[in-house]
């Protein structure tokens, strides 16, 4: 008895749905193993970080505030990595623009309101997409590798983040810790629902995705993202641009990223130290692919990660496993979707022997 | 059956099905050993998916396939060629930038001491003529010498039975009689050939047997060498073939497309550069472009259709407009439309819907395009007629491109390019891999175009495509064009000199010009 991939005549459409249903199932019942193996009751971690959160009511308002990043942030990815244009800094662009929103309400001085908070965004958006611009000029102007340049804007951004806080905008009323003062009242995103901490970019996350659908599906930019995904010289016969291609999938990835910093940071920390960078801009790779690149898919995955993550802290107090192990499940999560890809261009089939299969097939 | 002599291959009531179509019903027929047997019929008439079962790339719905004698089950391509069945393919799988050997060492199933390999491969290419150097760089190689290399690969296996699927549409008549010779020469060592091709003076020419399959199912087995070529079409269509009607005593008018001193360095180390191409296309006109593949043809499409652009805008004009540094999508808006010789991935995205492909090329000149929104509905109905009027074997304008069989595909695209009425259109190979219904058909239309006042360039390695289609022709070989010459009074021994030139034969290329073969 063999396994052998036999390559489909066209991908599965069943497969794109299920593969990632069965990584979130593959990674849970390896965790229940894994943890079992390591003395630590297994099922009970599993069931705290993937049911809890979804279970107890009081959880979701948590659960809504972590995925609105993680989603408005996948969004964006998703479109450079169907156009093959692989922005792994989204965490860079996230602080960026998350710094650009408290220098704008820096300069605001006591003013706040509506205005004030649109700029603030705006500038989150503006800042995000100017940590892009590098990287998507070295790609088509000198050919650097964006999976480098983004990655290293990253590190040059957590700098800026330690210089700012550290010095220029440190809280001059604070215990001498690298952090901003904490946002004025009325320069705060609205809270949605009275009582929780639910905040306008929930809202925005949730609007998001069926906008990014309707250009994905209709708009000849989304065609365009696609079909230089699927076959780049027929994207090319066609006048598609590869370089227009490079410029706005990063772009508007740096886009997203900083506008979900801006969302962070008005929204829900309200101010910003050394641990604002909580690794959403990693986090949101895993959503975009765990979402199949597709709009609404990131919405889903968005959730789901987001579980992980306040599930990870329930565990933590319940079956006291380090936070971290969240980080372990969502890489997990990854390697799996990654991995079973596979099975939507091909099909698993159990064969004979390699000699058997050659042999008469008699008496069948 | 007993008393029958045993037949190397017996196929019985092979039926396969794909969603909506039924690719092969109830196909039953035998290849004995020795035979040269012609699987003919209209594109996606099942021949590709039949003989992929025998194969084993796809397993069939039903029926069952006996090899001599004994039912089988072919689980996979390791498993055909374990039995003796060896395939060449259109398109090869070789790498560039490796040798000949290191090529056919990766494609063995079992590992070979590479010096033993050399000397197997020595063995067989002395044993059937084959000339090959197996220290070569695999892009320095013409696509017959590379088909060489895939032939080569099958014949180490000493098979019982070789599948050839469309072998010399890519192949000059010079190559073209090479394989055969080789082939013959297995036949009478008993190997059996299964040969499938659209060119039925080759199937005259080599075949003892031809099965003719029309809808997937057996119309008929003939004699090819008692049939002609028109009567085979004719069987394979199930009616009358259709000449091209060349209206007499047609005018050309006006130069239309003027290429003057066209440059373009080679795109990769392995391309060909454009060198001081010059040439007039006229209103009405056919201007045909012949030459050995390789030769800058796929350069010069690229440069015309604005995939790649030149420094000098005066390089290209239509109409005194000058297109030589408009974008692709520019020039599609000023009326130059064109169809590349790859249809998977170039002309067309195979996992795309044919509605989709319809908008790639289409999307602005059809206005198909409003606000930065995209008319699916326009879409559609543009790919339903165009599937209509080139009478396409698809489902509809939702089937995958990826779907459709090779020459069903090709009628498509030339029919998205043509019923968007280009004031100049230029196709590369037209009709490769189409049947000869539909190439008349694809022919046919292009002389209307050409009548309704568009210039037409075609691009053709088959020299009778071009002599009964075109009225002028030119040739080209390392990309420098030759003067143009009217058809009327063309020579072909003149052309088939130009044609050969250096590159045209690889033996000469080898040992005159080592540094002609490298150089490009
Ligand atoms: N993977 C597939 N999925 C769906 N339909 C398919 C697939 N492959 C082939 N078909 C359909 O099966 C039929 C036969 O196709 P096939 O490729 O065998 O034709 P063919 O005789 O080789 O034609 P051609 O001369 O154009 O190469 C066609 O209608 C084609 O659209
Ligand atoms: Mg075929």
């Amino acid at each position: 008895m063999r396994i052998k991939l036999e390559k489909r005549p066209e991908p599965s459409t069943l497969m794109a749905f299920a593969t990632p249903i069965a990584s979130v199932l593959l990674t849970m019942a390896i965790g229940v193993v894994v943890f079992d193996a390591l003395g630590i009751k297994g099922e009970k971690a599993v069931i705290d970080i993937f049911l809890t959160p979804l279970l107890s009511s009081y959880k979701w308002q948590d659960v809504a505030v972590k995925a609105a990043p993680l989603i408005i942030i996948a969004l964006g990815l998703s479109i450079g990595n169907r156009a093959q244009v692989w922005n792994i800094g989204a965490e860079g662009q996230y602080i960026i623009g998350a710094l650009a929103a408290a220098g704008v309400g820096i300069a605001a001085g006591g003013a706040g309101g509506g205005i004030i908070i649109t700029l603030m965004i705006l500038a989150g958006i503006a800042g995000g997409t100017a940590w892009a611009v590098l990287p998507a000029f070295l790609k088509t102007r000198l050919n650097v590798n964006e999976i480098l340049s983004t990655l290293m804007l990253t590190y040059v951004a957590l700098q800026v983040l330690g210089y700012l806080v550290g010095g220029p905008w440190k809280d001059p009323n604070g215990r001498n810790f690298p952090a901003t003062a904490p946002l004025h009242a009325d320069q705060t995103l609205p809270i949605l629902f009275p009582g929780t901490t639910v905040h306008l970019g929930v809202a925005i996350a949730l609007v998001l995705p069926f906008v990014f659908w309707l250009i994905m599906s209709r708009s000849v930019f989304g065609f365009q993202i696609r079909v230089v995904g699927s076959a780049p010289d027929a994207a090319r016969h066609g006048g598609f641009d590869a370089k227009q291609t490079i410029w706005l999938s990063l772009l508007i990835g740096g886009a997203m990223a900083g506008l979900a910093g801006a969302l962070e940071f008005a929204g829900a920390l309200k101010a910003i130290n050394l641990g604002f960078p909580s690794g959403y801009g990693f986090t949101a790779i895993i959503v975009s692919f765990l979402g199949r690149l597709n709009p609404i898919g990131c919405l889903i995955a968005g959730v789901v990660l987001a579980v992980t993550y306040v599930g990870g802290q329930v565990a933590q107090t319940t079956v006291h496993i380090p936070n971290s192990t969240a980080g372990i499940f969502q890489a997990m999560m990854l390697f799996f979707i990654l991995a079973s890809d596979i099975l939507i261009r091909y099909r698993v089939r159990f064969v004979g022997s390699p000699k058997a299969s050659a042999l008469p097939a008699a008496g069948e | 059956m007993a008393n029958e002599p045993m037949a190397r291959l017996e196929l019985k009531s092979i039926t396969k099905r794909f969603p909506g179509v039924l690719a092969n019903d109830q196909v039953s027929f035998s290849v004995q050993p020795g035979e040269i047997h012609a699987l003919l019929g209209e594109n996606g008439a099942g021949k590709s998916t039949l003989v992929k079962m025998i194969y084993g790339i796809m397993q069939p719905d039903g029926g069952e396939i006996r090899w001599n004698g004994e039912r089988i089950v072919v689980a996979n391509p390791k498993a055909a060629r374990k039995l003796g069945i060896g395939m060449v393919f259109q398109h090869f799988s070789l790498f560039e930038a490796m040798t000949v050997l290191e090529n056919i060492a990766l494609g063995m199933d079992a590992k070979i001491p590479a010096r033993e390999l050399e000397a197997r491969i020595k063995e067989v290419m002395t044993q059937y003529g084959l000339k090959l150097e197996p220290h070569r760089i695999v892009s320095t190689l013409s696509v017959g010498e590379r088909q060489r290399i895939e032939i080569v690969r099958a014949l180490l296996l000493n098979p019982k039975l070789l599948i050839m699927d469309e072998p010399t549409s890519v192949l000059t008549p010079q190559e073209v009689e090479q394989l055969f010779v080789v082939l013959r020469q297995l036949a009478s060592e008993g190997c059996s050939i299964l040969y499938i091709s659209h060119k039925l003076h080759e199937i005259k020419a080599l075949c003892h047997t031809a099965t003719i399959l029309r809808g997937g199912k057996l119309v008929d087995t003939c004699n090819p060498s008692v049939e002609t070529s028109r009567s085979m079409a004719e069987k394979m269509i199930g009616g009358n073939l259709k000449t091209i009607e060349k209206a007499e005593g047609r005018k050309v008018g006006r130069e239309k497309l003027i290429v003057n001193r066209l440059n373009m360095p080679a795109r990769s180390h392995f391309g060909v550069s454009l060198k001081d191409i010059t040439f007039t296309v006229r209103e009405g006109e056919i201007f045909g472009i012949a030459g050995v593949a390789g030769n800058g043809q796929n350069a010069l499409l690229l440069a015309l259709s604005g995939e790649t652009l030149t420094d000098d805008p005066g390089a290209i004009t239509v109409d005194g407009a000058q297109l030589g540094r408009l974008t692709a999508k520019q020039r599609r808006l000023a009326g130059v439309s064109s169809v590349p010789e790859e249809r998977n991935g170039h002309a067309a995205v195979p996992e795309f819907t044919l509605a989709d492909n319809s908008v790639l090329t289409a999307r602005d000149r059809l206005g198909m395009v409003k606000a930065g929104l995209i008319d699916h509905k326009a879409a559609r109905t543009y790919a339903g007629e165009v599937i209509s009027t080139f009478a396409v074997k698809a489902l509809g304008p939702g089937s995958t491109a990826g779907s459709l069989s090779g020459g069903n595909l090709q009628k498509y695209i030339m029919g998205r390019e043509i019923m968007q009425n280009p004031a100049v259109l230029v196709v590369s190979q037209p009709t490769w891999g189409v049947d000869a219904g539909a190439a008349a058909a694809i022919h046919q239309a292009l002389v209307d175009l050409a009548a309704s006042g568009s210039a037409i360039v075609v691009i053709s390695q088959d020299l009778d495509e071009l002599l009964s289609l075109c009225d002028t022709l030119a040739v080209i070989n390392e990309g420098r064009l030759s003067p143009a010459m009217k058809v009327a009074d063309a020579d072909i021994e003149e052309i088939g000199l130009l044609m050969g030139g250096v590159h045209g034969d690889p033996a000469a290329t080898a040992n005159l010009h080592p540094e002609v073969a490298h150089a490009h």
